[in-house]
């Protein structure tokens, strides 16, 4: 049989849909960049401060992959062999914290490790002296909450990848859990470890909102943050614009390294299956994965249930702000959703024509968000007062960073379906919107809901450009925590941060849920 | 009448030729060996691929550059005929209407259609509550409804049991009878081209011949089509 025969000029949808969003994203990203780099050049260079910023950034994000993915591998080696009652809710649950608001997860880790956390009241009952969460090993720790489910999902999927007849044809060699290591397992991780290594080092590169929390000071201080502290502190938009310039350079070359390695694609697709594992079916190995997998729940837990425990309790002493501005961010992050999902649409029916599409829409992940944040401050500062754009700016902002994952959920879906139902569309001259509405829609419900629920939980929870944009009367909920946590209001906090992640939890799942509902498929 | 003028299709280093024509209100069966190009050629005369040279002509009218849907062509393809996530209604009008909007006539025209292929009152079903052969059933009302003077089959049944087939094949051959259109189908089981199509168009090594009477061709097969009967 002749290959697949290619269309005769197609058009699933106007392409201009897709120009026109490929055009707002190029010069959503690009010309803040250049707002920068033009402040940049009249400034001065990096002083030691800044280079020991970047040193700063760099090591930690370096510790924070390494922990994250050692760790990660006897959990996804238990999970990989193991079939037990709330499975699948562990493995959804490894999908949280990445909808997980960052500030809610630093209350739930103070609440754990902090000065009078669980951690330390158990080591002065057995009379040890208290472990210290601020500074380098805090940033790593809450790192290391955050980016463990992703690694071990990560690897999950490799170790599903291999073929459950290998795992056979070896227990018929007799191979013991040694050899199946060295045959079988060493070989994927081989292949799956640099990518996730990599992407998870990229990602904790740009960390601010558990910098600003957990870090700080000369000594725990990151790119993005001293970007913020010249910003907000100093006031100094020169040195904003340089350690701008710093901060790109180095994800840009972290998420290029981490883009041809793999990947993006920890969530998802087919991990009910678990292969019949005959060389690990002895006890020593059961209650060895047991454990392991009991104290990685724990880890994920132990925080999460603190912050809903405090929270309880703190919300009496929540001021009216905290719902004033609950409301605020409802609102920013159902707006930026609908731009990321319209966004991606756009986008993924102009990536069937050009594939190099997908990896435009990286662009968001590549700049970060405080870069992006001081180049706009920089161009709309001479015309007008910035902080009246805060609320346009934040959506604009957290709408681009979702997009790579709207996008990377969206465009292999829409792709097969313009491959299994495209030609019979095009012979009923199903166009534009009646093959909007007839096709696409009803066949990407749950893609479009999943990535929805995406973009709100992270615009939800997102604590980042408003942080130099936002004037005391107009703040998000995040950034409402963070003011209360400054204030030593820890109560207030608590009971803020469990509103946080309620709505954050309830709008994903809302969204998604809707996309699942009489889906065909 | 159907005609293919000095056609070459070309896909990386395959190749293949036409040249012919075929009256209207006729049966043909498409047959040669897997890989000939049975599907590329349908393909091509319904809009999907092009032609790297020649026409493609219909009652004397050019219709080589026309989008599929302009075409006086319905299609139903290997598989994918139906859309799962709409009703067998709904499926069907897509052939008066591309946009899901349909008036009380339109509506009436549907459940005829329904009716004639045997669903009478299967309007309401999406395609996962059907059979395979009441689907195929739905794809030729749709065939119906959009009153197309050529018909092109690539295959569609493949799936089906033999007696199921048969019955769809004949189903077929009596819409194409009511309707006046022409029928062009690709098969690869000669019991199907003996049993509706008069006619048979040979695609092998390179070249669609033009249509032949199909009994006399698979009493009497050249060297080509023998060594893919196997007799």
């Amino acid at each position: 049989m002749a290959a697949r025969p290619v269309p005769l000029g197609r058009h699933p949808a106007g392409p201009w849909a897709g120009w026109a969003a490929a055009t707002l994203l190029v010069a959503f990203v690009v010309l803040p960049l250049l707002a920068v780099f033009w402040r940049a050049s009249g400034a001065s260079l990096p002083g030691p401060a800044d280079w020991s910023a970047v040193r700063f950034t760099v090591f930690q994000a370096v510790l924070s992959a390494i922990f994250s993915v050692i760790l990660a591998i006897p959990v996804a080696r238990a999970l990989a062999r193991r079939q037990f009652p709330g499975r699948s809710v562990l493995i959804t649950l490894m999908g949280a914290p990445f909808i997980l608001p960052v500030i809610v997860a630093v209350l739930g880790l103070l609440a754990v490790f902090g000065r009078s956390g669980i951690v330390n009241q158990a080591l002065a009952w057995i009379g040890l002296p208290p472990v210290q969460i601020y500074g380098l090993h805090g940033v790593v720790l809450a790192h290391v909450f955050f980016n463990l489910p992703l690694a071990t999902r990560i690897l999950l999927q490799g170790w599903q990848g291999i073929p459950a007849e290998r795992f056979r044809l070896a227990a018929s060699l007799g191979c013991q859990p040694r050899d199946v290591f060295r045959l079988l397992e060493w070989p994927m991780l081989r292949a799956t470890l640099p990518g996730a290594l990599l992407l998870i080092f990229a990602i904790c590169l740009s960390s601010f909102a558990v910098a600003l929390t957990l870090g700080g000071g000369p000594r725990a201080t990151t790119v993005e943050l001293a970007i913020y502290q010249a910003f907000r502190l100093d006031f100094d938009l020169g040195r904003a614009a340089v350690l701008s310039v710093l901060q790109m350079a180095i994800v840009m070359l972290a998420a290029g390294l981490a883009l041809r390695l793999s990947l993006l694609d920890g969530f998802g697709r087919g991990m009910d299956r678990v292969p019949r594992r005959w060389e690990a079916e002895q006890w020593p190995l059961q209650m060895l994965d047991c454990l392991v997998l009991l104290i990685a729940a724990l880890f994920l837990l132990l925080p999460l249930g603190a912050v809903v425990w405090r929270g309880l309790s703190g919300l009496d002493a929540v001021p009216i702000q905290v719902w004033r501005a609950a409301w605020v961010s409802v609102v920013m992050a159902l707006s930026s959703t609908v731009l990321t999902v319209a966004m991606a649409l756009a986008l993924a029916h102009l990536a069937l024509q050009r594939r190099g599409v997908e990896a435009l829409g990286l662009l968001g992940i590549a700049a970060s968000p405080l870069v992006i944040g001081t180049g706009l401050f920089l161009l709309i500062n001479p015309v007008s007062d910035p902080a009246r754009w805060a609320f346009a700016v934040t959506v604009l902002v957290n709408a681009m960073a979702a997009l790579p994952f709207a996008l990377r959920v969206m465009a292999p879906v829409l792709r097969d379906i313009e491959r299994d139902f495209g030609p019979l569309a095009d012979s009923l001259g199903m166009t534009g919107l009646a093959r909007l509405r007839g096709l696409t829609l009803p066949r990407m419900r749950r893609p479009l809901g999943f990535s929805a629920g995406l973009a709100a939980a992270l615009s939800m929870g997102d604590l980042g450009v408003i942080a130099l944009f936002a004037d005391p009367d107009r703040a998000t909920l995040p950034l409402q925590i963070l003011r209360l946590m400054g204030a030593y209001k820890m109560d207030a906090a608590a009971g803020a941060g469990l509103i946080l992640l309620v709505f954050s939890l309830l709008l994903f799942w809302l969204f998604d849920r809707g996309g699942r509902q009489d889906a065909d498929t | 009448m159907l005609t293919l003028e000095s056609l070459v299709i070309r896909q990386d280093t395959f190749v293949l030729r036409a040249d012919l024509s075929l009256q209207a209100g006729t049966v043909a069966a498409v047959i040669g060996p897997s890989g000939a190009g049975k599907s590329t050629l349908l393909n091509v005369i319904a809009g999907f691929f092009a032609p790297v040279q020649g026409r493609v002509l219909w009652q004397g009218q050019d219709i080589t550059t026309l989008p599929p849907a302009k075409r006086p062509i319905s299609m139903l393809f290997q598989d994918n005929n139906l859309f799962p996530h709409l009703t067998a209604a709904q499926n069907v009008g897509l052939g008066i209407r591309p946009d899901l909007r349909r008036s009380q006539g339109d509506e009436q025209r549907v459940s005829d259609a329904l009716r004639r292929v045997g669903l009478d009152g299967y309007g309401a079903r999406k395609p996962g509550a059907l059979s395979g052969g009441q689907q195929g059933r739905v794809a030729l009302a749709r065939v119906l409804v959009q009153r197309r003077p050529l018909i092109l089959l690539d295959e569609p049944f493949a799936a089906l049991g033999p007696a199921l087939k048969a019955e769809m094949l004949d189903l077929v051959a009596d819409l194409a009878r009511e309707t006046g259109a022409t029928l062009l189908m690709v098969s690869h089981d000669p019991f199907d081209a003996r049993r509706i199509a008069p006619l048979t168009i040979l695609v092998a090594e390179g070249t669609a011949l033009p249509p032949q009477p199909t009994d006399a061709l698979l009493d009497n097969p050249p060297p080509s089509l023998a060594a893919y009967l196997g007799d």
